[in-house]
């Protein structure tokens, strides 16, 4: 008996929490879904290292002060910009949970997207035409890996978009619609991160080289 | 880390859970002013040779680029220390460590294999 109270009084119970308190529904996805997008920063960060190494290999072919037009490139470069902050506006509007206002804000970011890929891929095909095939050189090789991994990223967040636009037209903003614009959002801006990037070390610096 | 997200969570019910950092018209705005002119001069010094020297005008593009990087880490993309309980920051300095060993990495490594190997010649000159 006395031993008993000295032990209470000695050390007060100590309760652990075994089980996990409940997570509302989504509650991990902002953060998953950043973890993936850092992910996705390794693969980019892995073809800014080749695209480093082997930029300056021509194999006797066209440079990059031959093949790009920098005016082309400041015109996609601002293209992308105007996408991101249209769609800073739609995640205004999601905020205010106005959906035709999103609606309209999706759109036209997707008009922009569109407008830089468009841009993307007559560069490449010009490239192409003049010879300036990814086979040319391992300049070539490494260009094309990067700026095409990048286009293709942009490729699949406008379908993305296309996809929120009719989620958003069949169910309005609910929560889960709500949850998949931010994630989407994150992507979008992360691409014009990466763009920066792809602009300044290709196009500007190969200028320069 | 992880007690202090757990430790706010007795008092506000926004501890984990869906909320997102939102920017405001302004902030958005801002970020987007800022961006503009941190693309377009860069893009005005290469275009028009404003300064001789190819290096220095790498390195303050380079300067730009990594300013313009942070303006939209922060004005489009919400980055702050609180945003997740700081677990977002936390990934993202993981991520640009990494980033950073592989593109210094490779590109010291890759350079001093190609100033080592450079000339044609040198493998028929040993002996």
């Amino acid at each position: 008996m006395s031993v008993m109270t000295q032990m209470d009084s000695a050390e007060a119970p100590v309760f652990y929490e075994v089980d996990e308190h409940p997570h509302p529904e989504g509650a991990s996805t902002a953060l998953g879904f950043w973890i993936y997008l850092m992910s996705d920063c390794l693969i980019f960060a892995i073809l800014f290292a080749c695209f480093g190494v082997l930029g300056g290999n021509y194999a006797a072919g066209p440079s990059p002060k031959d093949l790009f037009d920098l005016k082309d490139v400041a015109t996609e470069t601002g293209f992308l910009l105007l996408s991101s902050i249209t769609c800073g506006f739609a995640m205004l509007a999601v905020a205010e949970g106005k959906a035709g206002k999103t609606q309209a804000w999706l759109v036209v970011t997707a008009l922009f997207g569109l407008g830089f890929l468009g841009y993307e891929l007559t560069e490449f095909a010009h490239l192409i035409h003049e010879g300036a095939t990814p086979q040319r050189s391992a300049f070539l090789s490494s260009f094309f890996t990067l700026v095409g991994t990048h286009g293709l990223h942009v490729t699949f967040g406008i379908i993305w978009m296309a996809t929120m636009m009719v989620q958003v037209a069949r169910h309005g903003l609910i929560p889960a619609n709500v949850r998949r614009l931010n994630c989407f959002s994150m992507f979008w801006h992360f691409l014009d991160v990466i763009w920066i990037g792809v602009f300044t070390f290709v196009y500007l610096m190969g200028m320069l080289r | 880390m992880s007690a202090d997200t757990h430790a706010s969570h007795g008092h506000d019910h926004h501890g984990h859970g869906d909320e997102h950092a939102h920017g405001s018209f302004r902030s958005y705005m801002t970020g987007f002013i800022l961006s503009v002119i941190l693309t377009a001069i860069p893009f005005y010094l290469v275009m028009n040779g404003t300064i001789e020297n190819n290096t220095i005008t790498s390195l303050v593009i380079m300067a730009f680029a990594a300013v313009q990087i942070i303006v939209h880490m922060v004005y489009f993309l919400h980055m702050s220390p609180r945003s997740e309980g700081g677990w977002t920051l936390m990934a993202l300095l993981f991520t640009v460590i990494i980033v950073v060993i592989t593109l210094s990495g490779s590109l010291w490594v890759m350079y001093h294999l190609n100033t080592n190997m450079m000339p044609a010649h040198s493998m028929s000159e040993l002996p």
